[in-house]
């Protein structure tokens, strides 16, 4: 965002007060603050409108594809490292058909993308677009395929870069909002004519930065807004050094040519696999891949949770009762934080001894034990509460507790208050195991 | 007017820490490795030097109790042999070191006694010559007496001894000065707490080239955004210029057979093995990403996939 000076030398300067503020000066810093829009102002020039509305546009271009709840979005980033805030927008895996494969084929992988979902830390992480492609196959099976994937639910990349058979690929899914890939020097106006007249987000690609910024550049001005750009990724070391380029040129030095997302299309190799896992870490709004096994899938789709959750927010898991292996009434019961890596740091614990066991889950909005405890958010009351909640004396018939070694000052409270035999439990939970053993034993 | 690079330059360089020795100096092992060096982030050779890759150190660990079924599967028998185990690692997994945990002095466990772990080692030390690292099992007053009799018997071997922690460091970095080894200064999770344990240990007279970060790593699935933005700010935080940051970084990356779900029967989830050599690979490929300089493996498939990852972004083949 502009500073309110920076804002205030483009005002009329008028102070005649219709905006509600005495002067433009003061106008300009409620402007710098997002709290007013600039159309409160009848007097500013066309000119200082734009370049106002051009200087507090974000460093990338938020584009998305595709239509409804599941439409994919790109690009928004304000960060070169996650811990300075956050990332957005996680990166979109498409899995691409492609129609060597023939007709059959490619409908497989259409529907091998759609089932490609995970539920993990109660987020649904999946697959998210599909992409067709043009490559040795017949152009009829090409545009078949691409209807059949935009009759689905993801939101789909059409791949081909002869303009006229991308032209009747996107009146078969015009309404789907499809992105186009891709224009390259060789087809450049007739792609950008193609995406401008259906209004799509084209994909540019050149093989130098300095090239893709001209490119880019010249497709906005000839009226292409959403733009994705394809830098070279030949080899990894391309790829980082072209994702990594871009991403400062558009945050650090608002370098407005290269402020929109970016796209990797990968081959199915286990070198590729691991590249998809780079573009994840550093910089990549879309990565497409022409084979994804769920063995691998599924840690990269894990990945990219982690880098993209906010630091500032901690994934939590919903409180509750939680069985480890098959408890039965008689196995023992312990407590944590909802804190998703204390909970799955105890649950690994509890699971190397082998003894199923009860783990109650109690809500500290996702602080860990000491955290939580030294913010009173986890205190005798509220674990006295979820065991009221989840029926912890329901399910278990030993009328006792492990608590966390951490919080052992709690113990005496939170016998007086339950009625239950309180156990203090290890400091670290890589003490369970050991203590588990000799309660079950 | 052509578009250049927008380049990052630092003041700050992470320092250069040899681990092994060979017969020239001193030492019997194959070769003396150098961690760190680079004055960049990792990897970006258009702005920076990184005189070495990131090494990979495949643990070794002395009890069967530490070792996840899936992983005895995979590996064979020789994990129930740490000197066999370490051999495989230098003739066949291609492993750059090891580090032996010696989990089995754990007293609460088997509790070996302190002059047996000192025959490990030295018959270790005597049946592969890979640079190597040897780790405690936590309890601190067990590896007093463990560290102590292994820095005696590797004398001149320079291993890196481990692990420093904040409250239990003194009788590792002795045992480690006395006989020219390095130390591991773990700290949990936190760039304060990385350089308070460094600051210990240089208090307490230990040089710091003689000295390696452990800053936690947190696997795939169970933190690893924790890590990876922690050693992000720990190689940025090198780079600008603080010295008692400037010390190389091990990540444990072994941590990620330790993920339930990585070794779960669960085909909606593809192959199990295979899952957890991708969860293994992707941990030390972010650990890495981010600035690690050694990262310790445990998988010769994970070992392969990640070699080949940190080549390519190195420029190699």
């Amino acid at each position: 965002m502009p500073t309110a000076m920076e804002i205030y030398k483009l005002l009329p300067k008028k102070n005649c007060g219709e905006c509600k503020f005495p002067t433009c000066l003061a106008f300009a810093m409620q402007l710098a603050n997002q709290k007013v829009a600039l159309e409160a102002c009848p007097y500013v020039s066309p000119e200082a409108k734009v370049a106002l509305e051009e200087s507090g546009a974000p460093p990338i271009k938020l584009v998305t594809f595709g239509v409804g709840e599941l439409a994919a979005k790109m690009g928004d980033e304000t960060q070169l490292f996650r811990h300075d805030k956050t990332f957005y927008n996680p990166t979109i895996l498409g899995l691409i058909a492609d129609d060597a494969e023939g007709i059959d084929g490619m409908k497989a992988k259409v529907d091998e993308a759609h089932a490609m979902s995970f539920e993990r830390v109660g987020q649904m992480l999946r697959v998210d677009s599909v992409a067709v492609r043009h490559s040795s196959g017949s152009p009829e099976d090409f545009v078949a395929a691409v209807k059949v994937a935009a009759d689905k639910e993801l939101p789909v990349t059409i791949m081909c870069e002869d303009p006229a058979l991308a032209s009747k690929a996107v009146d078969a899914c015009a309404d789907k909002k499809p992105m186009l890939y891709r224009a390259t020097e060789s087809n450049f106006d007739a792609m950008v004519a193609l995406a401008k007249g259906k209004s799509l987000p084209l994909v540019v690609s050149a093989p130098s930065l300095d090239e893709l910024a001209q490119a880019a550049d010249k497709a906005k001005k000839a009226g292409v807004s959403d733009i994705v750009l394809e830098p070279s990724i030949q080899t990894s070391a391309d790829m980082l050094v072209n994702m990594t380029a871009i991403r400062r040129a558009a945050v650090k030095n608002k370098f407005r040519p290269l402020g929109f997302p970016t796209i990797a299309v990968l081959d199915g190799t286990a070198a590729d696999h691991m590249k998809a896992a780079l573009g994840v870490m550093k910089y990549s709004s879309a990565v497409l891949m022409d084979s994804m096994p769920r063995e691998m899938v599924y840690p990269l789709l894990a990945m990219r949770q982690n880098i993209f959750t906010d630091p500032q927010v901690p994934i939590q898991v919903k409180a509750g009762m939680y069985k480890v292996g098959e408890p039965t009434d008689k196995s023992p019961v312990m407590f944590t934080t909802n804190f998703s890596l204390t909970y799955f740091t105890v649950r690994a614990d509890i699971e190397k001894s082998k003894v199923p066991a009860w783990l109650l889950v109690v809500d500290t909005e996702g602080q860990s034990v000491m955290t939580a405890f030294a913010a009173g958010k986890l205190t005798p009351e509220s674990v006295a509460k979820a065991i009221e909640d989840f029926k912890v004396k329901e399910m278990s018939s030993r009328n006792e507790i492990i608590l966390p070694g951490m919080v052992s000052r709690m113990s005496g409270k939170l016998g007086e208050l339950t009625g239950m035999k309180i156990t203090v439990g290890p400091r670290e939970s890589s003490g369970l195991p050991k203590l588990m053993k000799s309660l079950s034993g | 007017m052509g578009f250049e690079l927008p380049k990052e330059k630092f003041g700050g360089r992470i320092k250069e820490v040899a681990i092994g020795a060979t017969k020239d100096q001193g030492g019997t092992r194959s070769a003396r490795l150098v961690a760190g060096g680079s004055n960049g982030l990792p990897f970006l050779k258009f702005e920076s030097e990184m005189p070495h890759m990131p090494l990979v150190a495949m643990d070794v660990v002395d009890t069967v109790r530490m070792v996840p079924d899936r992983l005895q599967e995979s590996m064979g028998a020789v994990v129930n042999d740490p000197v066999e185990w370490a051999k495989k690692c230098e003739s066949e997994w291609g492993a750059d070191m090891c580090v032996l945990k010696l989990q089995s002095a754990n007293p609460e466990e088997e509790n070996r006694p302190a002059e047996e772990l000192e025959g490990l080692v030295d018959k270790m030390l005597k049946g592969v010559a890979l640079p190597m690292a040897v780790y405690g099992c936590g309890f601190e007053e067990k590896d007093a007496k463990v560290i102590e009799k292994v820095s005696n018997v590797a004398k001149g071997e320079r291993l890196f001894l481990g692990l420093a922690e904040e409250k239990a460091f003194k009788s590792i970095a002795a045992a480690s000065m006395a006989n020219g080894h390095g130390v591991v200064a773990f700290s949990n999770l936190d760039i304060n707490l990385a350089k308070q344990m460094n600051i210990l240990l240089l208090d307490f007279g230990m040089k710091p080239e003689n000295i390696m970060m452990d800053p936690l790593m947190a696997p795939l699935g169970m933190g690893l955004e924790y890590s990876y933005s922690n050693i992000e700010r720990l190689r940025l935080g090198a780079l600008s210029g603080d010295p008692v940051l400037q010390m190389p970084m091990i990540c444990d990356c072994s941590c990620a057979w330790n993920v339930p779900e990585a070794l779960e029967d669960n085909p909606e989830r593809g192959n199990a093995e295979m899952r957890g050599v991708y969860w293994e690979a992707m941990t030390a490929f972010s650990a890495a990403v981010a600035g690690a300089d050694v990262v310790i493996m445990r998988h010769p498939k994970s070992i392969v996939m990640f070699r080949e990852a940190v080549n390519a972004l190195a420029g190699g083949a």
